[in-house]
């Protein structure tokens, strides 16, 4: 039903409230009925069928005539022309299509088509499209003809340039009638909203490239119409249903020219153009705030930074019907503790001393600038709720002639959007001020990480990074305790009291049932025992020389820390630095269960689950006792990171991972990601809380967070990195008058040991037109919420289910703003509302995620971790994880300090000449094409040339020119707002490394399957032609 | 005659041994009509400064289930070089090394005076003597820091290739590594849970092969000592390291909140102890000291729990079965003692307290194994520190006065067996022909196990004559009994003693006199006493005290001279006259004028009676015209300090007078001839009166005579 219900017919209903992707499937994990299968009506035949709506599948595979192809045609619009002809440039002009569908047709039809796609390939140079081609057009006719198996085979040859893609389509193409719909015989332009009820074609976008108009050869082009066609359509994995499109009547064909389709990177820069370096104050409802990207001063007036909360659309739909239309998740993303740029208001911090804040009696919202003060000031309905309450004596203030009042711009809770309050007893636990918060460092001291030198680096580094513990601005000291533990399969504790000539160390053999066996001197301020600290970190390596004790316990550490701040009264952290999988005889033992043939089934989810429920029950008690967890993680192996990193997902830590650590290649992005944790801004055993006006309801959270009931937000810690991204829905109407608005309170202790509330608030705008609420969308917080919604849903649903529901999601949204707001066009057009033009793109890469790809030759502990990583990441985070930066190093104008503007991730960016950089957040690639400027390497490198270059190194040579030292600037400029140290990786054009490099060019094939960008644009368009059908 | 006490007194001086009777009943019923059973108190390791140890080893009857010492009672043939046990008869012949033997070339073993001989075995390792400290942290400041001064100063006296380990506990139970240079470690253990002796060792890693000990040394083969050293390590290579670590010890940092007594888990810091040693040296001599200031309060062993209002259970509570953990407690410290008991270690406990500690608990742990119980106010008196002192006091020729892991076996001639053994020892359950089927003590084994003993451990060991009444003991014969101790001397040396002895048969109908004559009645009333004790493990108070009156009238009966239903008749020999009364104490003896001198064995009370008391008061002792009150006052501190300077545990030395609190030391003791029931009856002059409901001696005898000449018994 549920299927139906947004698959079927317009309007799209949301089924289920509370579930963002896709309600039917989401909204019932677990469920049976519909975990079960496959979630779109449109799919019921399996892969194939999924992609064709059941009216079309009667079309066989090679239905009759040419119009099939020339459909196929329309679809092939993605693929930029010039990659078929060797040396023609790009060019895509409808007309040029035309002559072309009818050997489309016939190379279909004709087995000689495999032949001529491998001389295509052959033939052409490099060229992306080209692979497709020649992948696709044996797919499409039906099973992978043999020529694709090689192609497939042949995918780690990297120069090669039918390498690239050709996997995707050689997946199984099921022979089906695609869309119908089709057979609009204008060009399949893609239409562009240009914010403006009336869609402005796509064509115009495309008609720039100023190309010859070039035809392909007509021995090609049938091949490669009809092989776009499948690898547009065929979405790996999950929508391999591509060649079924090509069944539609024949079409007018245009290649597309990649330049053509929409650009993040335009995109970015016409929002950096238009709004960057400027102030944007927050000071009217519902408006939308400029792209992550861009640089600007906000100015808080009234409503919360972006900074703190994020929405994926500014301007929710009145009415619960309208959001089920346009299936556009309503939902923020929320970093409270987001840092803020010194050259904007730090938070005012507001004390109304034993009265404590002032709040709503009813729905206790807080005091803030959605209050309406009334009846002289003595009373005000709140914003939320529409209570009237008393203005308590001491709040008590006159209004002016707007009904404002007088002390309106003299307190912030009246005037701003994000302000804190001091707490009063009540909100401490047992109605005691909180003590200040501890840091426990545990060593895992097995052999292993004693012997790679591991325990001595961190012992040393302790040394210097104990100095940096974060205080408070007005204190000279951190208030901050620490306290030591190193173990292997036994505990070791601590004494470091200042008193000690020596520290004591103290080894608790009772794993299961670990206890905290001392209560004086664990816990100590590192100033005073500054020199027994020392003399502990001195001994510590030595003290384990020689041990070879390779069996470490996990569980029972955690437990120990969250003893130890049990006992000490106070909230704290957990820094535990392990390597190995927890084998030894002990509560949260596990065993490899690493099993990659549980791929692609329906136990892969198992993969992502922790192998015991010890770890979440961990993680309850670390969450009720304010216990954080954050670990650094030394795998040489299989260490399941799915289980070993709940708890510090749960309680609001950081996981951090090394693979293979070499103290030369390893240390300093470890060290950097250390220090940076140790200092960075957190606040400790918080608790948050979302409240809305009437008409709408937080329904979902995702993030480092515990939930005991349905709206405290439990953290252990919560830092200026982490988000919580929030799903609501309906309850009611929205009223366009009064809009929808949010309040997010955080109570938390600071550093310090004070009791704080942290208010953000926001308002939105309703709207009951459509076209209202596309146009606010920001399809940033889009994709962070898909990537989180989808990263969760990997724990129940197959892999399968998910990509679809994505792709769908996807092609709804987009098909609702088509039928309903875009101005009348041709069914054929792809139109995409200004606000989601990169939407397709950014879809494409989070599908292509290797979380979402189920391969083999992908880590599972990668996998495991990279969807912990996404499930605490704010918008800007995973904006650049999604889609990475790509900077071109080689046209560096040294002069400059901005950074150069980025190029799009596709190989074909890349130039033989060129230096590039890339980043995403976790990894920094330096490529270097063969043919590099020398000058540029000597100057970067300080060698005479490029076979010189010793691709060992991850930091860049101090060289004294300016080359180097803008390059470093810029690394340091990328590095600097980023949670996670980058580990600089040097990449030689054609070399081997070059593979891991080549993941990150989104754009492009994946490595490990994942469609280009391309492809995938053709593949939705031809989901939103369904639909619209 | 002083023949029969002079008799006593060198067999006991020669040999360490007193019998009951000297002259034995020659029948089973004869033996049994003499009421006090034919027993006799042996000291293994009585004091010989005259008795050099030979140097070889002793010769074994060659019969596999007697296995009887060579002795100076056997029939020896110089000429055919051959022996006959006295026990079995059998007929030996001599060991090659014995080939120049003859009459005037006598082994010291075949010497009459050595009836008592000590061999010493030069075969197998020798271990180290093995002390583990296991010491209570909630103490008071100033009692912990006495404690830890104490133990400091007890590692001088220690020999120094000893090996000495350390455990503390309070709330936890640490059990510290005394190896490490830079930084001090060890090994906590939650005082709350019960851990099996495998668990233990496991958590302590001495179970597991010591892989890294011989990577760290390889081809040296592995020895088992290794793998403990990190907790047992010899005093000469820790002294500083572990004086230090003393001098660190700190009181347990847990708080105690109000109306809480501290958490004091005596019962897993014993249990790791004695699983520390089990699984290091088993079998090898070990002294587990512990020393605790109050009751164990939680985990298993626990006495009381640790609610201050919850008081600790008075013999009230225990009597109406309403003491709640006693039970528990006990099998738990039952259960240690007896591992420790197997693994041949003992247990010390030193309990100083104003309260009590639960030593009835943990009695069994000191009662198995030999070990010392010591009971004071506190670890900061004299009382405490010169016991503890003392404990490693040497011998004449320099070595402790303690010895471990001792076996005893029991050898008797053919009319008589072995019914039993009541002293520091375990059965070892041996069964031969010379274990009697009933039991007195810890019967039903020829052969006992004493963890730990020192020179004037004694045991009761009881017989039973078993010659049939019709079948009578040839006249002038003798039987005969052979003592062998095992042991490891405090030299680390092992050694045997054997001592036998013969007595005489006597027909009790035709020769009483003699064996009533040859009655020891100092060794039957602790012999009868020891068996009183023994009984009132198993049986109530009252059940025991009237077997015991019971024994008394029969005795009586047996040996008084009386006429029939005349108690003024009554009279008892004078072998017998102290028996029934050992008390000669009496409140009557309190008087103004007199200075009062008690020895009770634990307490030394010096009474100054009210006139002394104010002479003293007055200053007349130092007045150059009262000299002799001065020497008046100082006569007795002069002997309470010789009782002082010899007696092992040091007794409590009490100094008062004439209505000074203390002098309830000497009230308590003294026979209540007068007390408020008679007091009027007795007149006002003469001594002061007690204030009990118990009866005085005079009453008691009174009672005891008439019930002895009663003819209704």
């Amino acid at each position: 039903m549920s299927q139906q219900g947004y698959v079927a017919t317009p309007p799209y209903s949301q089924s289920q409230p509370g579930i963002g992707l896709s309600p039917p499937h989401y909204g019932h994990y677990g469920d049976p009925s519909h975990a079960g299968s496959p979630p779109g009506m449109m799919k019921p035949a399996g892969p194939l069928g999924a992609a064709a709506p059941g009216g079309m599948l009667p079309h066989g595979p090679s239905p009759p005539g040419p119009q099939q192809f020339g459909q196929n045609g329309a679809h092939a619009q993605g693929h930029p022309p010039q990659r078929f002809p060797g040396p023609p440039p790009v060019n895509s002009a409808a007309p040029s299509y035309a002559p072309y569908s009818p050997s489309t047709q016939s190379s279909y039809l004709s087995p000689a088509s495999t032949a001529s796609v491998t001389q295509l390939a052959s033939q052409l140079n490099a060229m992306h499209i080209n692979s497709y081609g020649s992948g696709m057009a044996p797919p499409g006719q039906g099973p992978p003809g043999p020529p694709s198996a090689p192609l497939f085979q042949g995918l780690p040859r990297p120069p090669q340039p039918s390498i690239m893609q050709p996997g995707s389509q050689v997946l199984p193409p099921p022979p089906t009638a695609l869309n119908g719909p089709g057979a609009s015989p204008l060009p399949p332009s893609t239409h562009r909203q240009d914010g403006l009820p009336g869609p402005a074609p796509l064509n115009a976008q495309y008609q720039p490239p100023p190309v010859p108009g070039q035809t392909l050869g007509t021995g090609y082009s049938p091949q490669q119409a009809a092989s776009y066609g499948g690898g547009q359509l065929s979405y790996p994995g999950g929508f391999p249903g591509g060649p079924a499109q090509l069944a539609g009547p024949p079409q007018l064909q245009k290649k597309l020219d990649p330049d053509s389709i929409p650009s993040p990177i335009q995109v970015i820069e016409n929002d950096r153009a238009t709004r960057g370096g400027q102030v944007y104050a927050t000071n009217s409802r519902g408006q939308v705030p400029p792209l992550v990207t861009t640089d600007c001063v906000i100015q808080d007036q009234g409503n919360a930074s972006p900074r703190y909360i994020r929405c994926t659309t500014y301007c929710f739909p009145c009415t619960s019907d309208m959001a089920k239309q346009a299936q556009i998740p309503l939902a923020a993303v929320i970093k409270p503790f987001a840092t803020i740029p010194s050259n904007e208001t730090p938070l005012y911090l507001v004390n109304h001393g034993e009265n404590g804040p002032v709040r709503c009696n009813r729905c206790k919202a807080y005091m803030c600038p959605f209050m309406q003060f009334i009846e002289g000031g003595r009373r005000y309905q709140c914003g939320f709720c529409n209570c009237v309450n008393d203005v308590p004596p001491f709040y008590f203030q006159h209004l002016d002639h707007i009904g404002r009042r007088l002390d309106h711009y003299e307190k912030p809770e009246l005037s701003l959007g994000s302000y804190e309050y001091v707490a009063t007893l009540d909100y401490c636990r047992k109605n005691k001020p909180p003590n200040p918060p501890a840091f426990i460092f545990m060593i895992d001291v097995s052999y292993s990480n004693i012997k790679n030198g591991l325990v001595k680096l961190i012992c040393e580094e302790l040394k210097t990074v104990l100095e940096k513990l974060p205080k408070e601005e007005q204190e000279e000291t951190s208030a901050i305790r620490v306290g030591f533990i190193t173990y292997n399969k036994v505990l070791h504790f601590f004494n470091v009291k200042s008193n000690l000539a020596q520290p004591q160390m103290m080894v608790v053999t009772d794993v299961g049932e670990v206890f905290v066996p001392l209560l004086d001197g664990f816990l100590v301020n590192y100033q005073e025992s500054q020199s027994v600290i020392h003399n502990l970190l001195d001994q510590i390596p030595e003290m384990f020389a020689d041990s070879n004790e390779n069996e470490t316990v996990f569980a029972p550490v955690i437990q120990a820390g969250m003893e130890a701040l049990k006992a000490a009264d106070c909230p704290g952290k957990l820094f535990i630095f392990h390597s190995s999988l927890p084998t030894a005889e002990a509560p949260g033992k596990l065993k490899n269960r690493d099993d990659k043939k549980l791929i692609n089934t329906d136990k892969e989810k198992t993969l992502f689950q922790p192998q015991t429920n010890v770890y979440d029950s961990l993680a309850k008690d670390c969450v009720a006792h304010g216990c954080c967890v954050t670990l650094f993680l030394f795998p040489s192996q299989y260490v399941d990171v799915a289980s070993l990193g709940l708890v510090p997902q749960l309680t609001g830590g950081t996981l951090y991972k090394y693979n293979n650590f070499q103290m030369h290649m390893d240390s300093q992005q470890f060290l950097n990601d250390l220090r940076n944790d140790i200092e960075k801004k957190i606040g400790f055993d918080a608790i948050m809380r979302i409240r809305t006006s009437t008409g709408f309801r937080a329904t979902d959270f995702f993030g480092g967070i515990f939930m005991n009931n349905t709206t405290d937000v439990e953290m252990a810690a919560i830092d200026c990195d982490k988000a919580v991204t929030v799903e609501f829905k309906h309850d009611d109407k929205l009223a366009e008058d009064s809009g929808a608005l949010i309040q997010c309170a955080v109570l938390y202790t600071t550093t310090g040991g004070q009791r704080r509330l942290r208010i953000h608030n926001l308002s939105l705008n309703c709207s009951s037109q459509l076209a209202d609420l596309y146009k606010s969308c920001e399809t940033d917080a889009l994709i962070n919420f898909f990537a989180k919604s989808a990263f969760k849903a990997v724990l129940h649903q197959p892999l399968k289910v998910i990509r679809e529901i994505l792709v769908n999601q996807t092609a709804h949204m987009l098909a609702c703003y088509r039928k309903n707001c875009a101005s009348p066009s041709a069914a054929s057009q792809l139109i995409l509302p200004d606000s989601m033009k990169v939407l397709p793109v950014y879809m494409n890469c989070l599908l292509k995620n290797c979380v979402l790809l189920s391969r083999p030759e992908i880590s599972t502990d990668e996998r495991a971790y990279q969807r912990q990583l996404v499930m605490t990441m704010g918008v800007a985070d995973s904006q650049l994880f999604f889609y990475p930066q790509l900077l071109p190093i080689h046209t560096l104008d040294v002069k400059s300090t901005t950074l150069p503007t980025a190029i799009r991730c596709s190989e074909s960016r890349l130039s033989e000449e060129g230096i590039f950089l890339l980043a995403n957040g976790l990894n920094m690639f330096l490529w270097l094409g063969v043919s590099s400027p020398p000058e540029l390497i000597q100057g970067i490198f300080n060698v005479p040339s490029f076979a010189h270059i010793n691709t060992d190194m991850t930091t860049l040579p101090e060289v004294g020119n300016p080359y180097s030292q803008t390059l470093r600037m810029i690394i340091s400029i990328i590095q600097q707002k980023r949670p996670y140290s980058m580990k600089l990786t040097i990449v030689k054009q054609r070399e081997q490394p070059e593979m891991v490099f080549r993941q990150f060019l989104v754009e492009d094939k994946g490595l490990y399957g994942g469609s280009s960008y391309v492809d995938f644009l053709c593949c939705v368009h031809k989901e939103i032609c369904q639909l619209l059908n | 005659m002083a023949t029969y006490l002079e008799f006593i007194q060198q067999n006991e001086e020669r040999d360490g041994v007193r019998f009951s009777w000297n002259v034995w009943p020659s029948s089973r019923l004869e033996a049994t009509r003499m009421v006090v059973p034919l027993a006799c108190l042996l000291t293994p390791l009585k004091e010989r400064p005259d008795l050099p140890p030979v140097q070889y080893e002793p010769v074994l009857c060659s019969r596999t289930t007697c296995k009887a010492i060579l002795n100076p009672l056997c029939q020896v043939d110089y000429r055919a070089k051959l022996w006959a046990c006295n026990f079995c008869f059998q007929r030996n012949q001599f060991p090659p090394a014995y080939t120049g033997i003859s009459e005037v070339n006598q082994p010291a073993e075949l010497m009459p005076q050595f009836s008592t001989i000590e061999y010493v075995i030069q075969r197998g390792a020798q271990s180290p003597l093995i002390f583990l400290y296991v010491v209570d942290t909630c103490l008071e400041e100033d009692d912990l820091q006495a404690l830890k001064e104490s133990l400091q100063m007890s590692l001088s006296l220690l020999p120094p290739d000893a090996l000495v380990g350390l455990i503390t506990f309070g709330r936890m139970v640490q059990v510290h590594e005394l190896s490490c240079e830079g930084i001090s470690k060890s090994y906590v253990f939650r005082g709350t849970k019960d851990l099996t002796a495998k668990q233990i060792q496991d958590m302590l890693g001495l179970t597991k092969p010591a892989m890294p000990m011989q990577q760290a040394r390889p081809g040296q083969p592995h020895e088992q000592p290794f793998v403990s050293s990190r907790f047992l390590q010899p005093v000469h290579k820790i002294d500083m390291n572990l004086t230090d670590l003393l001098g660190e010890l700190q009181r347990d940092p847990w708080p105690v909140t109000q109306g809480k007594r501290p958490l004091r888990s005596t019962g897993v810091a014993l249990s790791i102890a004695v699983g520390l040693l089990e699984g290091t040296f088993p079998n090898t001599g070990a002294r587990i000291m512990l020393f605790t200031g109050g009751p164990p309060t939680q985990g298993p062993g626990m006495v009381v729990g640790d609610e201050l209002k919850v008081p600790i259970r008075s013999w009230h509570d225990i009597e109406k079965d309403n003491a709640r953990f006693m039970k528990k407690a006990t099998k738990h410290y039952e259960m240690l003692a007896n591992r420790t008991a197997t693994n041949g270690h003992c247990i010390d406990i030193y309990a100083c307290a104003l309260d009590q500690t639960g030593l009835l608990e943990m009695k069994c742990c000191a009662n198995l194994t030999g070990g010392h119980m010591v009971m004071g106010d506190s670890f900061n008196t004299s009382l405490f520190k010169q016991t503890f002192q003392r404990i490693f006091s040497k011998d004449f020729n320099g070595d402790f006065r303690m010895a471990f892991g001792a076996t005893l076996e029991v050898k008797t001639s053919r009319e008589l067996k072995v019914a039993g053994a009541i002293g520091p020892c375990v059965s070892l359950n041996v069964k031969g022909p010379c274990v009697s089927e009933n039991e007195l003590g810890v019967g039903g084994t020829s052969q006992w196990k004493i963890c730990g003993l020192d020179p004037t451990s004694t045991l009761g060991i009881y017989f039973e004559v078993v010659n049939q009444h019709n079948a009578p003991v040839p006249q002038g014969g003798r039987g005969a009994i052979q003592f062998v101790t095992q042991y490891q001397h405090s030299s680390t040396q092992r050694r045997i003693r054997v001592t036998t002895i013969a007595r005489n048969w006597a027909d009790a109908q035709s020769q009483l006199r003699h064996i009533e004559a040859a009655f020891d009645q100092e060794a039957a009333a602790v012999l009868m006493a020891r068996l009183g004790v023994f009984r009132a493990e198993s049986e109530e108070g009252p059940d025991v005290l009237r077997w015991l009156d019971r024994q008394l009238i029969r005795l009586c009966q047996k040996f008084g001279q009386y006429n029939k239903e005349d108690p003024t008749s009554f009279r008892l020999s004078d072998s017998f006259s102290l028996y029934p009364q050992p008390v000669l104490l009496d409140s009557s003896s309190i008087l103004a004028e007199r200075i009062l001198l008690m020895d009770t064995f634990f307490q030394i009370v010096i009474y100054l009676g009210e006139t002394i008391a104010q002479w003293r008061k007055a200053g007349y002792q130092d007045m150059p015209e009262y000299e002799n009150f001065k020497h008046l006052l100082q006569a007795p501190l002069d002997d309470a300090q010789e009782i002082l300077q010899a007696r092992f545990p040091m007794p409590r030395y009490i100094n008062t007078e004439h209505g000074g609190s203390q002098a309830r030391f000497l009230l308590s003791k003294v026979n209540p001839s007068q007390t408020h029931n008679n007091l009027y009856a007795w007149g006002q002059e003469t001594g002061a009166p007690i204030l009990t409901d118990d009866v005085s001696l005079q009453v008691f005898m009174d009672h005891l005579k008439k019930l002895a000449v009663s003819s209704a018994c």
